[in-house]
């Protein structure tokens, strides 16, 4: 269990008010010029040596994909926020963005100081309209105050953030398509190489990081890499703010040390779940587009990377989606699968043909005119999407069919076989 | 290069190129569907996933370029899976129509599937539909079909240089359509029909006409401008069924212009297929024997000074030749290859040549256009600057009206002291032209029809030598030409000769009746309109066209489709036409029928046969030896010394789909002028 002096997000449940200068008695800004006085590469060191990693769900190392940057170029840099937080059963970005804005804003200082970028943009979900709100007047607050701006904090480093909202689409979540809509195009993600760091924001280098992963550097850059890397497992280092949705008695927002285990996070801060643990089916950890796992791997599993990508699933955005008996599995995932048919960008044949066709398959299993057959087929065009795209959503398709029909097969035949039955 | 291993074979490729041309190069065939080498990679149809050593999953090929002992495969099971895999997600929702798809036989998707598909469909869902989209006269849609490759889409923005095609929508319900429901407003259009993979893009003229394979294919050039591009004609029988362009890397690389293309039509429309004969004010049908006695009857007492002959956009070298010869034998000075009032200057051949060449554009750094409008007076070598233009570093400034050529152009004005100001260096461009190290200028018929155009050239010549546009090993002189016939024709001195009278002129001394016969070689570019006859005139050609209405006797000659000719492109190009259909009724090919005026007349020429023909061709301009290279020509200046006009410098008025005989004979052209020159377009298709 976290304890409440290692806590990173004081005011994530939303009791302090969220101007500058309730945010500077939680310690926002607090000696923010001795960090920007700083070399940049030290700064890069120090998150490096904590071992943060990205918080939007792929988890790879934030200190390194700073690194990335080119030292010298001669086109602008650019870095940019993640705030397109729409995977279903994630809401930590949400709550960052309107009960901790000057935690963003000061992470984007360093992450802009580090990284060598004047400009900042915060590409924020298109439905998020008030915590938008929120946020610039967090961005006025700071500009006037001097924290940012030009010449932020009388340290010579100029530094402007800029609110850009998006207009509602899940795939402008993936960096090179946000990247593109940013630049005024479709939402549709680039080929990598060239990755952002070299071409990015108007073929410039870019950074682009998720909320919470900023959120936590000027934590990190206060209290040491040492600090950071003492909480968590190894490899899987710090605080992780966990959503817990679903079947639970108390949904939540909740932070806590990488490596918790599942059960834990679900009985203490949540409530435990309707009709109790042993009414637990499954639980879905990482957000929609990780494969489910079942209450036999939830009597065990660590919250983390590594040990949920061990059991088969994956940490994702840490969005815990808990479902009890009284759920419908294949109608959830079939719900999942509608989902990601309707937000596919439409760019690669795999992802733009298949997902149609995996929900429409969903579907008629779900309503009982499957066959065994069926769902050997529609586990084949899963493997066919998977891999096979540009960018990792035909994956994030992929991979909630997969779990079902690895965890579920049995319910999902006998609910065909029970249609034809009847009909005789 | 670098050394790469593909299925097992090593090979050396070049640094920077992409796995999928390493492939070819290894003779191993990689199936794509939005790859094309002329577009910018896109990478969505996923069809080109090879296997890379190293990689946890399978490789676009197009998009990924290969490194230093690369290993890739692509024939293994991973593979063929995921070949299928796409197979099947594309034909999921493909309607399979191809019995009535004008693609079928030449469809990739219909290809790709038979070899690389599974066999079997395990798709039992609805299919969707996609309402058809209008995209003007010349496009048909049928967007069920729409693979979404997005050819279209990037042919649009980055080659036509019109960004009006796009898709809409997401996921499934993307669609690829023209915004806001209008015709696309590119003369490159038909390409879009070339590029498309499937059905969803085909030729509106050419819908339900025939099939791919029941089509004779002949491989020729084209003669609707100057440029000359490489085409392949489809025929039936005796009809033209459609235009295709031929892969040819110095002139129009794998594209050709909508007026190229679909102006085929107009080759079965006012085709004269019988000598006529005016007989009491009235055109009679008539015999061969007949108009030729005629001719020679009106012409063989006259004097060389009452004889003219003007030759039209669309001659051929071989009948230039023999006009010339028939000319020469009557000791006439008046003869003109150019339209009304333009002045060329023919003492070196590199002073009306476009010396830089179509392909040379793409190493040049700057362009200066005088009077032209290149996007409209030759299509192809517009797309060039586009192309040159797209990658940067080329500035492009004009003279003359401003129009939009698709791509970035500083518009100086239309002044002429713009011209002297360069000329002497104080302009402000004057500082970007010293800078340029291989800077071309393009100069157009808008600033050669001009009385005082020597001097202009004069100007030209000036500017030329105050920056390096004249270097050892580069010519940045240019003439844009708009009629196929006249490189030729200048290198063939048919011109005005001492003492003659040019075009113009001939025309006048017509209507003062001081002309007693004029040879109209397809000339229907001169104004006829105060001609009343009484003069002899003869008309050769094939189509029934202006020119034809003041004849007193018609000879019916062969179109470009119909013979084996000559024709020498804006560079000096020398290209061949070849016979695709033969011509209609009693038409002969152009050369033979004045060659049977010659022997008519008496006329002893060189050459009984082609090839001798060819010989004397040669002797005069040894270009048309050697078929298809361009040689580098001494610069020797341009231009006379005299005094400029201040009238300003205006482009030649050109209506780009009605600019020869067989266009103006052409509906599909006609209908190109009411849908997409006037913009009339809302119309659901």
């Amino acid at each position: 269990m976290l304890q409440s002096k290692n806590k990173i997000f004081t005011n994530l449940s939303g009791t302090d008010k969220v101007d500058l200068a309730s945010s500077k008695k939680r310690g926002d800004w607090i000696d923010a010029k001795k960090i920007i006085s700083r070399k940049p590469n030290l700064i890069i060191e120090e998150v490096k040596k904590s071992g943060l990693r990205g918080r939007g769900g792929a988890g790879f190392s934030t200190g390194t994909k700073w690194e990335f940057m080119p030292k010298q170029s001669s086109k602008p840099k650019y870095f940019i926020v993640n705030a397109d937080e729409s995977e279903p059963g994630a809401c930590k970005d949400r709550d960052l963005l309107r009960r901790e804005p000057h935690k963003l804003l000061e992470g984007i200082l360093y992450a802009c100081y580090a990284v060598g970028a004047n400009t900042a943009y915060i590409y924020i979900r298109g439905e998020f309209f008030r915590e938008a709100e929120i946020l610039q007047k967090a961005i006025d607050e700071a500009n006037k105050d001097g924290l940012l701006g030009k010449n932020a904090l009388g340290s010579g480093f100029d530094c402007f953030v800029h609110v850009h909202r998006g207009a509602g689409a899940y795939i402008c979540g993936e960096e090179t398509a946000l990247l593109e809509s940013l630049e005024g195009k479709k939402g549709m993600p680039r080929l990598k190489p060239p990755f952002p760091a070299v071409a990015g924001l108007y073929s410039c280098p870019t950074t682009i990081n998720n909320v919470e992963s900023i959120c936590v550097v000027p934590a990190i850059l206060k209290r040491g890499a040492d600090w950071f890397a003492s909480l968590g497992t190894k490899n899987n280092t710090g605080t992780k703010i966990f959503s817990i949705s679903g079947h639970v008695k108390n949904p939540c927002n909740i932070e806590e040390e990488l490596g918790i285990p599942l059960k834990v996070l679900i009985e203490e801060y949540a409530g435990g779940v309707i009709g109790g643990w042993d009414n637990l089916l499954a639980v879905i950890p990482g957000g929609a587009s990780v494969p489910l796992i079942t209450k036999e791997t939830c009597n065990n599993v660590k919250m983390d990377f590594d040990s949920l990508k061990d059991v088969g699933s994956g940490l994702g955005t840490g969005s815990i989606i808990v479902m009890n008996k009284t759920t419908d599995i294949i109608h959830a995932i079939e719900r999942i699968s509608r989902f990601f048919m309707h937000e596919s960008c439409g760019q690669c044949t795999p992802c733009r043909e298949g997902t149609g066709w995996v929900w429409r398959l969903m579907k008629k299993i779900r309503t009982g005119e499957g066959t065994p057959e069926m769902i050997d087929d529609l586990y084949d065009i899963t493997t066919r999407i998977e891999k096979h795209t540009i960018c990792a959503f035909g994956d994030a398709a992929a991979w909630p069919v997969q779990g079902l029909i690895k965890n579920f097969r049995k319910d999902m035949e006998s609910r065909g076989k029970k249609k034809l039955r009847n009909k005789v | 290069m670098i050394n790469v291993i593909i299925n097992n074979k090593k090979l050396q490729v070049e640094e920077g190129s992409s796995i999928i041309q390493a492939c070819e190069k290894a003779g191993v065939e990689v199936p794509r569907f939005c790859y094309h080498e002329k577009l910018k990679v896109a990478g969505n149809c996923r069809m080109c996933l090879v296997d890379v050593d190293g990689r946890n999953k399978p490789v676009a090929s197009c998009a990924a370029v290969v490194h230093e002992d690369m290993v890739v495969r692509t024939n293994t099971p991973v593979i063929k899976k995921a070949r299928e895999g796409v197979m099947e997600f594309l034909l999921a929702n493909h309607p399979l129509d191809c019995p009535i798809c004008d693609q079928a036989g030449e469809c990739d998707l219909q290809d790709q599937a038979m070899k690389y598909g599974s066999g079997s469909s395990r798709f039992f869902e609805d299919k969707r539909a996609v309402q058809d989209k209008y995209m003007g006269p010349l496009i048909k849609t049928h967007m069920t079909r729409c693979i979404h490759c997005t050819r279209c889409i990037r042919f649009a923005t980055d080659i036509a240089g019109v960004e009006e095609i796009g898709a809409f929508g997401r996921g499934e319900e993307m669609e690829v359509s023209t915004y806001v429901g209008k015709a696309i407003t590119s003369e490159l259009s038909g390409n879009m029909i070339d590029i498309c993979p499937v059905g969803a893009l085909t030729s509106k003229p050419y819908a339900f006409k025939a099939r791919s394979w029941e089509l004779k294919k002949t491989e020729t050039i084209d003669v609707s401008d100057a440029v000359g591009s490489n085409i392949r004609v489809d025929t039936r029988g005796m009809e033209v069924f459609r235009v295709l362009p031929r892969l040819h890397e110095n002139i129009n690389e794998e594209w050709i212009s909508d007026k190229t293309r679909f102006s085929y039509d107009g080759l079965r429309n006012q085709r004269l297929d019988r000598p006529y004969v005016r007989v009491g004010g009235v055109l009679k049908p008539s015999t061969w024997e007949e108009a030729m006695s005629l001719i020679s009857k009106k012409i063989s007492r006259l004097k060389g000074k009452e004889i003219g002959a003007i030759i039209g956009d669309m001659a051929d070298a071989e009948s230039i030749m023999v006009l010339k010869d028939i000319m020469k034998h009557f000791d006439s000075p008046n003869m003109d290859c150019l339209p009304d009032g333009i002045h060329m200057d023919i003492k070196n051949r590199s002073s009306y040549l476009f010396n830089t060449t179509i392909a040379g554009i793409e190493e040049s750094d700057l362009c200066l256009i005088i009077g032209s409008d290149p996007r409209h007076e030759a299509t192809m070598v517009n797309a060039r600057l586009k192309k040159r233009s797209m990658v940067g570093g080329f500035k492009v400034f004009s003279v003359g009206n401003s129009v939009d050529l698709t791509y970035p152009v500083q518009h100086l004005g239309a002044d002429v002291s713009i011209l002297e100001e360069i000329a002497k260096g104080k302009h402000k461009i004057s500082s970007a032209l010293k800078a340029a190290k291989k800077p071309m200028m393009i100069v157009g018929y808008g600033a050669l029809s001009r009385n005082d155009s020597p001097a202009i050239l004069k100007l030209c010549d000036k500017i030329l030598s105050q920056y390096k546009f004249i270097q050892k090993d580069w010519n940045g002189f240019n003439v844009i030409h708009t009629a196929a016939s006249t490189v030729a024709a200048l290198d063939l001195k048919f011109v005005p000769q001492l003492g003659g009278m040019d075009a113009k002129n001939i025309i006048n001394s017509v209507v003062n009746n001081d002309l007693k016969f004029l040879y109209l070689l397809g000339a229907d570019g001169i104004s006829t309109a105060n001609i009343k006859n009484k003069s002899f005139i003869v008309y050769q050609g094939h189509h029934g066209d202006r020119s034809a209405h003041v004849a007193d006797v018609i000879l019916p000659g062969a179109a470009f489709t119909e013979k084996d000719a000559t024709y020498v492109n804006l560079e000096g190009r020398a290209q061949r036409t070849r016979i695709c259909t033969n011509p209609p009724g009693n038409a002969k090919e152009d050369w033979v029928i004045l060659k049977d005026i010659a022997d008519q007349i008496g006329i002893k020429l060189k050459y009984t046969n082609k090839s001798e023909l060819h010989e004397s061709m040669c002797k005069i301009s040894p270009s048309f030896c050697e078929l298809d290279s361009v040689s580098r020509e001494v610069w020797g200046g341009c231009g006379v010394k005299g005094k400029v006009s201040d009238e300003k410098i205006s482009n030649i008025e050109m209506n780009y789909y009605m600019s020869n005989s067989i266009c103006r004979s052409s509906k599909i052209m006609a209908s190109c002028i009411g849908k997409i020159l006037k913009g009339t377009t809302m119309v659901r298709g």
